[in-house]
């Protein structure tokens, strides 16, 4: 459940945006969460509900982009879309693909009071 | 005073700022949390975990921060990776599910490479020091990380050790993780590489269903393979659904038992040292 140390440093990057950016009360938090990151936005989810819980962040509402996969395909020498780690490339079927997006895990922005 | 960055710390153990393409050996791997954007191809589709209506509502107002959850992490990932760098240590991530071997593997290693070139290792569990008194009795140093209810090892912790152990300068660096396939896959410690450690008495479909440890691996270990006579175990198939999920990783099949295969892993571990001193 390594969630639960994400949903800790999340709180921590807000805690430092509320100092630096004056603000008291958290309404939302946007993620963005790539298909291929190491993280279930459930279990995410669970854990920001109570690492939240006495912050500036307590209660607010969770809002998680999910940008998709992508690798360069060493066969055909392009960009194309993996959808899974053991996903294969949608061009010629191969596996020899290198990671390029889709393992990211970013605050993006607050909504705040 | 620091090596790194000249300030006047007593080590290289602080935090510094990232450095982008520190992996010395995963070179075409995107090394995991930069701080720069992951920018992607605009033509995958974005999927709404949940409505952002509440977002851009009446009164409130957006405070954009664009940062990596795990930038923490990574500062002191790059400054161990530095640190290791600077000191041609290379140091090796081991992972596996508990039970697989890792640390009788580490005992037999270390007991057959000690003094050859200079050892250490940090264990990594959730309690207890069991493992730690079991690699110092092979006279290797080892420091022990509780991590209490925490189910991975994280850079800062690595980063901590080096108070307690010194850096085993142009020799090698055992990292061995909590037994944990899924965590550990997600936190850098700034290790060159991870050894992913997969026993024949598992299934053949461990990598299969556990891609994100088998993607992130330089090398799997298939332990236990004096075992096979004695299984119905096809360890082709564990090895081709290994290579489906990551076909740049090395296989190597060991036994600590028997010996087996141990000299193909000496070896990749001298190459991996070369790889590293070669810079």
């Amino acid at each position: 459940m390594h969630e639960m140390a994400l949903a800790h440093s999340i709180v921590e990057l807000v805690q430092e945006h509320a100092a630096r950016d004056r603000f008291a009360c958290v309404r939302s938090i946007r993620l963005s969460i790539g298909a291929l990151s190491h993280v279930d936005p459930r279990a995410l989810e669970f854990g920001l509900e109570v690492a939240t819980r006495g912050t500036v962040a307590d209660g607010a509402r969770l809002v998680i982009d999910r940008p998709g996969g992508a690798g360069f395909c060493t066969d055909c020498c392009k960009t194309v879309e993996i959808a899974e780690y053991g996903g294969t490339c949608p061009s010629c079927g191969g596996n020899k693909w290198m990671l390029v997006a889709g393992d990211e895990m970013r605050v993006v922005d607050l909504e705040v009071d | 005073m620091c090596g790194i960055c000249g300030c006047g710390g007593a080590d290289e153990t602080h935090p510094h700022e990232h450095v982008h393409g520190g992996d010395p050996l995963h070179e075409h791997v995107h090394p995991h949390g930069d701080d720069h954007s992951h920018e992607h191809e605009h033509a995958q589709a974005h999927e709404h975990h949940e409505h952002d209506r509440a977002h851009g509502t009446d009164h409130a107002r957006i405070v954009k921060v664009e940062r990596d959850i795990l930038e923490k992490n990574d500062r002191f990932a790059a400054a161990n990776r530095r640190l290791f760098a600077a000191t041609h240590t290379l140091a090796l991530n081991l992972v596996s599910s508990p039970g697989a071997g890792k640390t009788s593997l580490l005992v037999r290693t270390l007991t057959d490479l000690l003094g050859k070139l200079p050892l250490a290792v940090i264990e990594g569990d959730q309690q207890t020091s069991l493992d730690a008194d079991r690699i110092n009795a092979t006279g290797v140093p080892a420091v022990q990380i509780n991590t209490g209810k925490m189910c991975h090892l994280d850079a800062g912790m690595v980063s901590d050790a080096f108070e307690r152990i010194p850096v085993p300068r142009r020799g090698v660096l055992f990292i061995e993780n909590v037994g944990n396939l899924v965590c550990p896959a997600g936190f850098d410690l700034g290790e060159a590489g991870k050894v992913v450690l997969v026993s024949v008495t598992e299934g053949e479909d461990k990598p299969l269903k556990y891609p994100d440890m088998f993607h992130a691996a330089r090398v799997v270990l298939v332990t236990k393979v004096d075992l096979l006579p004695h299984l119905d175990f096809d360890v082709e198939a564990l090895e081709a659904n290994a290579r489906r999920i990551n076909p740049r990783a090395d296989v190597l099949r060991v036994s600590t038992r028997t010996g087996v295969g141990l000299a193909e892993w000496y070896a990749w571990i001298e190459a991996r040292r070369r790889q590293l001193e070669a810079g």
